[in-house]
């Protein structure tokens, strides 16, 4: 027995006056809750985006549809509905660029592929330089960028106050504005619309999706994959595909390997809604801040890691209102604004501030993992490049670059400069 | 904040005096009686226990005496059960990673001590 496809209707200006006549009571579930199987082609763990992402490009471009997505939450309640949203695919290095860049042609059509408004707003994104170090690296970025085909610009102190008029140059004095790379193409996306998008598209293609299920363990027989253990039983599995964001190594240590990986947390938080003010995104790498405005109306911005290890999903205090420090003195006409919300979610962050996509010591066993400060701008593309890892079952040319053998090898691919968050 | 006392200074101080330095109780690969290859330089370079629960780490005081010190934190409460002396035996013993007992024993996956 395999999981079988339900047609969904249409998102369109008609079904919502369709609806409008009924009140909106009768719109369709978006995704079943199924009990699992005895056992699946593929199961992927994490039903956060990356996950998600995984499991409908293998249904969809590799024809596995007999696949079960395992959440121990519920959809969208990880690290996908706890970011700032924001998608860029300016990364210094070939291998990071050719991952985020293909993220981000899959972003350009993704509302209407998963016919699901993803809110994809092209607003561009700024990347600020505050010193002349600063400005080397970013203009060191933008070559590279260009060079990949990128749009990179890079905008000197005049540029950035034409795209951001809201902006203090001085700083207060403490983070002088003296250029910034502009990635017209950057933007936002409405962070938990793309898990509900992607995971009303695997339901329709039959992926079974299975929330409030934790793995316990994995039953390995001969160092080759057989199943998963979970608290809804055992879940049998040809292979299994582990897209876990802030557990990574908890897993891998179920599994018997350990990963290069430290788990922090890493916070965000809203302000009160106001008139819109900001139609971009600025981002300081140097000072732990990024804002931009949500449709709603809040400033969402970003703060920096706490140093230490944590599973606890919250942040400090203390880095929250360095981050709150720095935004004021970049934009003074924020200063009386209160803040409604701050959360925190945990990042696993790697040594070379990339992702892990790989095989593993496990036959039939892979791992997608270790995004850091920024796998949301990822999704599309991480899922798609993992879906193709796991159907062929070696590395492609875009996940080859990001295997665990990179830390023995020596390739690491530093991008610690273009992750946008200090580690 | 965490308030961390400092076995050195022997005062409770805020955590914006200390910077994080990982795991505790790492012995090179030679003093663990192990071979110096690619594979445990990478193991001893990179790769951390990451526990969930209580784990050893170091700390330093950083704007304090500057000494390295040890602390023995719950990770996901981040209570810190003690904090000793480098050198010293830990007082409270580390949490089990979570599912330990169900892995094998590939290539000896185990990181440091």
């Amino acid at each position: 027995m395999v999981a079988q496809p339900a047609k969904k209707q249409r998102f369109n200006a008609l079904a919502l006056f369709r609806n409008a006549l009924s009140y909106h009571q009768n719109w369709e579930q978006q995704w079943r809750s199924p009990e699992p199987l005895e056992a699946y082609d593929v199961v992927i763990i994490g039903g956060g985006g990356h996950g998600l992402a995984t499991a409908y490009y293998l249904a969809k471009e590799h024809g596995i549809t007999n696949i079960a997505v395992l959440e121990k939450g519920w959809i969208g309640g990880g690290n996908t509905g706890r970011n700032t949203t924001i998608v860029r695919s300016n990364y210094l290095w070939d291998e990071s660029a050719a991952m985020y860049e293909h993220a981000m042609k899959l972003w350009e059509g993704l509302t209407q592929e998963l016919n699901y408004n993803v809110m994809f707003s092209q607003r561009g994104v700024l990347n600020l330089a505050h010193n002349l170090t600063d400005v080397r690296d970013t203009q060191r970025r933008v070559n590279a960028n260009r060079l990949n085909g990128i749009d990179s610009i890079y905008l000197d102190a005049a540029g950035v106050k034409k795209v951001v008029p809201g902006i203090d140059l001085r700083g207060g004095g403490r983070y002088p504005v003296m250029g910034a790379s502009y990635q017209p193409r950057g933007g936002t996306a409405r962070h938990d619309a793309v898990a509900w998008g992607y995971a009303r598209k695997c339901d329709e293609m039959g992926v079974h999706i299975i929330q409030n299920c934790k793995v316990t363990g994995f039953d390995i027989e001969g160092g080759v994959v057989k199943g998963v253990q979970t608290t809804k039983g055992r879940i049998g599995a040809k292979k299994v595909g582990m897209v876990p964001a802030g557990h990574s190594s908890v897993l891998a240590s179920m599994a018997g390997f350990r990963l290069p990986v430290e788990s922090h947390p890493l916070q965000a938080l809203v302000s009160e809604p106001i008139k819109p003010t900001i139609d971009t995104v600025v981002m300081s790498n140097a000072v732990h801040a990024y804002i931009s405005q949500s449709d709603k109306g809040e400033l969402v911005i970003g703060a920096g890691v706490d140093q230490y290890i944590s599973y606890g999903q919250r942040g400090s205090q203390h880095l929250a209102e360095e981050t709150l420090v720095a935004i004021c003195e970049l934009f003074p006409q924020y200063k009386r604004m209160k803040m409604l919300r701050q959360w925190g979610g945990i990042v696993d962050v790697c040594p070379d501030a990339s992702p892990i996509l790989t095989s593993t010591p496990v036959d039939g066993m892979y791992l997608n993992c270790g995004w850091g400060t920024g796998g949301f701008k990822a999704t599309p593309g991480s899922g798609h490049a993992f879906a193709a890892h796991i159907a062929k079952g070696e590395p492609t040319e875009l996940t080859a670059p990001f295997a665990l053998s990179r830390f023995e090898t020596g390739f690491l691919i530093d991008e610690h400069g273009a992750a946008a968050v200090a580690h | 904040m965490l308030l961390i006392r400092c076995p050195y200074c022997e005062q409770e101080r805020p955590e914006v005096e200390f910077s994080f330095a990982h795991q505790a109780h790492k012995p090179r690969p030679e003093a663990a009686g192990e071979p110096l290859d690619d594979h445990n330089w990478a193991r001893w370079v990179y790769y951390q226990k990451n526990i969930k629960g209580v784990a050893h780490e170091r700390w330093n005081h950083a704007a304090g005496c500057r000494k390295f010190f040890n602390a023995a934190r719950d990770t996901v409460s981040s209570e810190i059960v003690a904090t000793y002396k480098s050198g010293e035996t830990p007082p409270v013993p580390e949490s089990r990673i979570e599912g330990e007992d169900l892995s094998f024993d590939y290539e000896n996956a185990e990181g440091g001590a």
